[in-house]
């Protein structure tokens, strides 16, 4: 297929998933800063927010204080804020219009209702209690994607540029989530107080929808090493990294054909990495470190998609 | 239902009198739908067209201004003998101007023979850069889109040839298809021609024109791209036709030829269909800062290493000023009498004609040689004196810039618009198709001009389209003649209350 087509349903996919993994956080955080605590921990919360999206210096540039009401309105509405929910379903559905015809009428149709109904969305206060719902509206709208998309298409490049996108992606938030939420609890480890630690374990988990896997995998008790053991290694937690490359490897190597591409290369050490790669060695070697070496090896393959699907080099 | 304009041929009542034969079934059946019914039909259509886009965008408008084509619920219909004998005339017309322009770009033996002036090779859409370069299967236009106007029960003119991009197409097939869904019980009663192949034979047509020796040509639509006024056709048509609906950007040349950049790396392309104007198709040749186009393109295509549909400088041979001599070319290079018949047009290059026109303005249609989509034209009978005058001035600044004809009383059909149904002034674009053979097929865009009185149907200047219900057989059924009394009776109730 045309590199321009799927490099834009490779980026209208990206950005819809990005929207709501940016919903998942800030509804998350949004409870979370509901529990009793002292104010400076609110920074620190919403703090955290912005490190996951990566924009505290385009934050810092508009705002001086961080607080539930700056973050929010610069994560859900702010045209100049890139990763804001706004400007990826703005960028998803202009993608989306490049390609209408490159995927089904219902695809199509459904991009273009979520654009429709993000509309009334703008003109209400998400800033307090509509963030809920909003968050939820943008859940709902994604997993309609997926599914729209699952139960449409025709299984050919344009479907797993979809669907590279969407894992793409999701491996990136995923990992930026453990990473900053990772440092920030252990760093606190020895202030707060149990309870406390439940509280943030269990929102990060919830954050990726992760709760009652955890009860059910582990019937256990928190604990960071096993969070960390369901959002890295295991494959059949949805939102893992395992399983992200386990949809991404076929991809790339269904769309590489007969070519050796150093995309290839890369998507099946990293999906090596992940698939024989042990918890208590990783935490030996340090999880901050592991998940900062994935994250760039994330980013690189993207590079690498872009160059040798995506661009149109010669 | 108000009563038909006696001074103008309707294609369903004629002068007023009986309802033509073809339109009878059709007359009883819609004395029967009241008018409300088909308001909410054509509502449907509306919000069924918003969906699925079927937009277009107005140049001179805000961005995102994504309008519809008004589209009537009311067909215009053609009869298998009138059908036979437009097609023939308008496939005739095409075969001619192929082989016109085939001669222009090489032996110029019509300017020898002293039938074209030799001043046609300094028209602006003349390309210099076309001359001796040969073209598979000598097909300069693949795809004619040759506008047909009705006066009275006999006569057709052709008001022009349009060779270069013609476009519409995807208003044949889509109104089709919503009338389709809109009227299935009318389609059990009226043998109307399919036109849904169409995209089939375009497609055939194209991967029969590849060079010698490509066995399975690469075809691809090249469109400016999304924000087009016809972007939906391209994309309409490249999916119909299952070929990938590529933008400049995704072309490139190399070693004499053409590809395309894929996920798979570079692909060959052989044929391309190029809804791009020649201006912007090369900016090593044409214009220098054009983005729409492919650097190196036309070298490729003058050494044979691409085919182009339709061809470059096809613009020489649609033009308003060589018009009027289509009907000399058709007897010279097939020895035939034209079959379709010019509107009688008056060339303001020359001077008899020229104090003739200016006498007679507020009487006559001015057009631009080279202006389209109904931009740049006086329409006498309703223009103002101030318009008039003002177009006066521009014409006798450059004569030549112009030709005039008659107003034409071009025929109506029943439409309806906001005070009910009225008559409503129709052209018809059928869409010839060459390529190994010359073909039509059966159906057109109807175009209709939904402002009482008007007589510029174009989509830019408020025109709307018709589902073009060409019939396979003028008999309809046996009980259309034996309750043609009763229509009758049922028509002159109507028409007297």
């Amino acid at each position: 297929m045309l590199s321009r087509t799927a490099d834009n349903l490779y980026w209208m996919a990206r950005y819809i998933e990005r929207a709501e993994n940016v919903a998942r956080v800030l509804d998350v955080t949004y409870h979370m800063s509901l529990l009793p605590s002292d104010s400076s921990n609110e920074a620190d919360l919403w703090n955290a927010v912005l490190e996951i999206a990566g924009i505290r210096d385009i934050y810092d540039r508009t705002y001086k204080e961080i607080n539930a009401t700056n973050v929010i309105l610069h994560l859900v509405m702010d045209s100049e804020n890139p990763s804001s929910i706004y400007s990826s379903l703005r960028s998803a559905r202009e993608n989306a219009r490049a390609v209408r015809v490159a995927m089904t009428t219902e695809t199509w149709e459904n991009m273009n209702t979520l654009w429709l109904e993000f509309g009334q969305y703008i003109k209400q206060d998400l800033t307090q209690s509509g963030l809920g719902e909003f968050c939820e509206w943008v859940k709902s709208r994604s997993h309609l994607f997926r599914g729209v998309c699952f139960g449409t298409m025709l299984r050919d490049d344009a479907f797993s540029f979809v669907r590279l996108g969407t894992f793409m992606e999701r491996a990136d938030n995923t990992a930026r989530l453990l990473d900053v939420k990772y440092d920030f609890l252990m760093s606190q480890e020895e202030a707060s107080a149990g309870a406390v630690d439940y509280y943030e374990w269990s929102a990060v988990l919830r954050s990726v929808s992760a709760f009652q896997a955890y009860q059910k995998v582990y019937s256990d008790a928190i604990d960071p090493l096993k969070v960390s053991e369901l959002l890295v290694l295991r494959h059949d937690m949805p939102r893992s990294l395992h399983a992200c490359y386990d949809e991404i490897m076929p991809i790339i190597e269904q769309v590489a054909g007969s070519r050796q591409t150093e995309a290839r290369r890369l998507a099946g050490e990293l999906h090596a990495r992940l698939h024989y790669g042990k918890m208590l060695d990783i935490f030996k070697f340090g999880l901050r470190d592991f998940l900062d070496e994935f994250i760039t090896a994330n980013h690189t393959l993207g590079k690498e998609i872009q160059r040798s699907f995506l661009s149109a080099t010669v | 239902m108000t009563q038909t304009a006696k001074q103008f041929f309707d294609e369903m009542q004629a002068y007023g009198g009986n309802t033509r034969a073809i339109y009878q079934a059709y007359d009883r059946w819609l004395a029967k739908v009241p008018t409300q019914q088909l308001v909410a039909k054509r509502a449907e259509a509306e919000v069924l067209f918003r969906r699925v886009g079927i937009t277009f965008n107005v140049y001179g408008e805000e961005d995102g201004a994504e309008r519809l084509i008004p589209f009537d619920v009311i067909p215009r219909m053609i009869s298998a003998s009138e059908w036979a004998h437009l097609s023939k005339g308008a496939v005739q017309r095409v075969r001619a101007l192929n082989m016109f322009l085939h001669d222009i770009y090489h032996d110029q033996e019509i300017i020898k023979a002293g039938i074209v002036p030799h001043s046609i090779l300094s028209n602006a859409q003349y390309r210099p850069e076309m001359v001796g370069v040969n073209v598979p299967n000598q097909v300069y236009a693949h795809v004619a889109g040759v506008d047909l106007v009705r006066t009275s029960e006999s006569q057709f003119y052709v008001l022009e040839d349009n060779l270069r991009t013609p476009s519409g197409v995807s208003y044949m097939l889509e109104d089709r298809k919503m009338m389709m869904r809109l009227f299935p019980d009318l389609f059990r009663q009226y043998p109307i021609a399919p036109v849904e192949h169409y995209p089939q034979v375009l497609l055939n047509n194209l991967r029969s024109v590849a060079q010698t020796g490509v066995t399975d040509p690469t075809v691809v639509l090249l469109s400016p791209g999304a924000y087009n006024s016809a972007y939906f056709e391209h994309a309409f048509l490249a999916q119909q036709m299952g070929i990938e609906l590529v933008e400049g950007q995704d072309l490139f040349v190399r070693n004499n030829a053409v590809y395309m950049r894929t996920t798979q790396g570079p692909q060959r392309v052989d044929v391309i269909y190029r809804r791009i104007d020649d201006d912007y198709l090369d900016p090593l040749v044409f214009k220098p800062d054009s983005m729409l186009g492919v650097p190196g393109l036309l070298s490729v295509y003058r050494n044979g290493g691409v085919t182009l549909a339709n061809a470059v400088g096809t613009g020489v041979a649609d033009d308003k000023a060589t018009y009027v001599y289509v009907p000399e070319m058709i007897k010279f290079y097939l020895g035939e009498s034209p079959i379709l018949q010019n509107v009688p047009t008056y060339q303001l290059s020359k001077e008899d004609d020229l104090a003739y026109v200016l006498d007679h303005l507020p009487e006559l249609v001015v057009k631009e040689v080279q202006g389209s989509g109904g931009y740049g034209m006086l329409v006498g009978p309703t223009a103002s004196k101030q318009e008039i005058e003002e177009f006066r001035l521009r014409i006798v600044s450059k004569p030549s810039n112009y030709i005039a004809q008659p107003t034409l009383a071009l025929s109506t059909c029943p439409t309806l618009v906001e005070q009910g149904i009225a008559p409503r002034h129709v052209d018809l674009r059928p869409f010839v198709l060459s390529g190994k053979t010359v073909s039509v097929v059966p159906g057109g865009l109807s175009r209709v001009a939904l402002k009482e009185g008007s007589l510029v149907v174009n989509s830019s200047q408020g025109g709307g389209t018709k589902d073009t219900w060409v019939l396979e057989r003028d008999e309809i059924n046996i009980e259309t003649a034996q309750s043609q009394m009763a229509a009758q009776q049922m028509n002159q109730e109507v028409v007297t209350c």
